[in-house]
């Protein structure tokens, strides 16, 4: 049974503008599932809404959000907070930015620990500085004590890599992990999470919106458009024949390793047209009730 | 090594700024009309009586050389004796310092309570309501200078509804044998609470009319760097974590939106300072402003002076606590 399963989630905005328009996919414990799309397409959405942490202008208005078989949506507010916290975690885009600046690097990888699930500081700690190992961290006591301005970016990444997993969560969402890094960190930042996620058999689902990342990390992916589904299958056949149009558009888009500089197209008009008038239809049939 | 650069660095501007406020004192208020020996003697006192007295507080010297004669004084610790109350200046404005002090820290812990208490629950019920409300009454509380706060509070604690005293220290009646100026302290370390009773009845209303105001600008910045942390990536991870808004606010938001409301402090705590002169006197409470205001009517230059200097050594000592503890907070500052 898979981890983690959204069916025919539904997020507005207060004034009725759908972000997510019944978006339904699950993954299974141990796979990677990549979420693709442009922006704007609602990736992050997806990942805020699983999280709890939707912006207060959105507002979850249809579907089910099952963790590990539960529906959240029927929790009382703490209880659902509290089970998030304790099975889900985020490696957040920008590592610069993720880690408070005024607090030490070490207790932002235990808090969790200590605060949430009850454990021992000791305990936590032990924990955190294994993980710290575990991310390729030279001298890890002496980063527990740092605070966040004393590393690198990079570094700083794989603190939040050590922070998600600390909690031995079930699911981890990691919202384009790397955008904010050097190219060369990239690679490294890349390999790191699918080894840490390999070896802990965690779910994952990875928003990002490079291709390239996809077939090396993912299993299977769901393509989004304008917070709609557009097609959901696995890599291998995403890569060697796409269904949809736009898909197909999307890889033709994307530059070859072989070629990085060539074929860089746009997705054609016509396509664009063409899938926008698919969700246009979808609203409709929203609105004329054919669809709850 | 660092550390010492800074001290000197401090220290010079310290004397720097002393010495510019004693010459801008020195100067004024001998420039201002108004003479203190004519208020000292009864109408019809003869020229000769008046030259006498003149020389004797060394007031028929030019202005230059009784600025030389005072200042190589009051660098001995010698700031000469009161016109008016022939009590060595010194004496006078030790005894008065503290309750002051006592006036203007308190007045500073009820600003702080009251306005950091505010813009956190503003902020934990931002868009709501409440923070509706926070925002109305932070409005009106801006509205008012710190006196006429004080007559409301007269008006209300005072008259309508006698909860406090209008106007003291401490009652007299108590017969309480202090051996220090600081009373307040001085109760709380003997634990005489019918002692801290009576000066709080006492010391509250004039406080908080001081607070009132600096309770909402506090608020008021304050409530807006939390607001601005509230966006921060750092909170939104915090929040996935499974914590509470209200200890994200607490732990995660509060250190990193405090530092601009903390150099407020420091300057709008120079403003409060410089407001318990008129506060003290709405109130006759008798510390350092209430005298000040006797010694500039009576034009008794020597005490106006000594007033002065201790108030901008006090200026000079807030900024520099504002400073360290500014230092202590921001772990890029101190790293650097
Ligand atoms: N706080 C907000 N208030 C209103 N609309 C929002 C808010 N946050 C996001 N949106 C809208 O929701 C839609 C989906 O945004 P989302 O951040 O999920 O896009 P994304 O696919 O992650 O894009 P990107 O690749 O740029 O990160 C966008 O149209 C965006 O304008
Ligand atoms: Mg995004």
């Amino acid at each position: 049974m898979s981890f983690l399963s959204i069916q025919d989630l539904t997020v507005q905005l207060k004034n009725g503008m759908p972000l997510l328009r019944q978006v339904s996919l699950d993954v299974a414990p141990g796979e990677v599932r990549a979420l693709v799309g442009e922006s704007g397409a609602g990736k992050s959405m997806i990942g805020k809404a699983v999280l709890g942490i939707l912006p207060k202008a959105a507002r979850l208005t249809g579907g089910k959000i099952l963790l590990d078989g539960e529906d959240l949506q029927t929790l009382p507010q703490k209880a659902r907070r509290q089970r998030i916290g304790a099975r889900a975690a985020l490696i957040p885009q920008d590592p610069l930015t993720a880690l408070n600046p005024s607090r030490r690097v070490g207790p932002q990888i235990t808090d969790r620990l200590v605060d949430i699930l009850g454990w021992k500081r000791p305990d936590a700690e032990k924990r955190a500085l294994e993980l710290l190992e575990e991310v390729h961290i030279q001298s890890p006591d002496r980063v527990m004590k740092a605070y966040p301005h004393e590393l690198s970016g990079g570094m700083r990444q794989r603190i939040l890599i050590a922070s998600a997993f600390a909690a031995e969560p079930k699911l981890i969402i990691a919202d384009e992990p790397t955008t904010a890094l050097d190219v060369t960190v990239q690679k490294q930042i890349l390999k790191l999470i699918r080894e840490m996620q390999q070896r802990h058999g965690t779910a994952l689902l990875f928003v990002t919106h490079d291709l390239g990342v996809v077939s090396k990390i993912a299993q299977s992916l769901s393509v989004l458009y304008a917070g709609k589904v557009i097609e959901e299958t696995t890599v291998e056949n995403f890569f060697a024949s796409p269904s949809h149009a736009y898909s197909r558009a999307l890889l033709a888009a994307t530059p070859k390793y072989t070629d990085p500089e060539g074929s860089l197209t746009q997705v054609p008009e016509s396509v664009i047209a063409a899938v926008e008038a698919e969700v246009a239809a979808f609203d409709d049939q929203v609105k004329a009730g054919s669809r709850p | 090594m660092q550390i010492v650069r800074a001290l000197l660095t401090r220290l010079i501007t310290t004397f720097i700024t002393l010495f510019g406020a004693a010459i801008i004192v020195f100067v004024v208020i001998r420039v201002v009309p108004g003479n203190p020996i004519a208020m000292m003697l009864p109408p019809g006192a003869s020229e000769a009586d008046i030259d006498r007295l003149k020389a004797l507080y060394g007031l028929d010297k030019g202005i230059f050389e009784q600025f030389v004669i005072w200042i190589s004084n009051v660098v001995q610790g010698d700031f000469g004796t009161s016109i008016t109350l022939r009590q060595p200046v010194y004496d006078l404005v030790i005894g008065r310092l503290p309750a002051t002090l006592e006036l203007s820290v308190m007045a500073l812990l009820i600003a702080v309570f009251i306005g950091g208490a505010a813009a956190l629950t503003a902020t934990l019920y931002r868009g709501s309501k409440v923070e509706g409300g926070i925002d109305v009454a932070g409005g009106i509380a801006l509205s008012l200078p710190d006196f006429l706060w004080g007559l409301a509070l007269i008006l209300l604690f005072g008259v309508l509804w006698p909860l406090f005293h209008i106007s003291g220290r401490i009652s007299p009646s108590l017969g309480f044998e202090f051996t220090s100026h600081f009373y307040l302290f001085e109760a709380l370390a003997r634990f005489r609470f019918d002692v801290v009773l009576d000066l709080m009845g006492h010391m509250l209303m004039p406080a908080l009319a001081l607070a009132i105001p600096l309770a909402a600008i506090i608020l008021q910045l304050l409530k807006q760097s939390l607001k601005e942390c509230m966006h921060d990536d750092y909170i939104t991870l915090a929040r996935t974590k499974g914590y509470a808004e209200s200890s994200i606010i607490l732990r995660d938001a509060l250190p990193n939106a405090i530092l601009p409301t903390l150099t407020l402090i420091g300057v709008q705590f120079t403003f409060l300072i410089g407001g318990t002169v008129i506060i003290e006197r709405l109130f006759s409470y008798e510390g350092l402003g209430n005298m000040a205001i006797d010694a500039v009517i009576n034009r008794d230059l020597p005490l106006i002076q000594g007033i002065v200097l201790v108030f901008a050594l006090l200026f000079t000592m807030v900024n520099l606590v504002v400073d360290m503890a500014y230092a202590a907070l921001n772990p890029r500052l101190r790293h650097a």
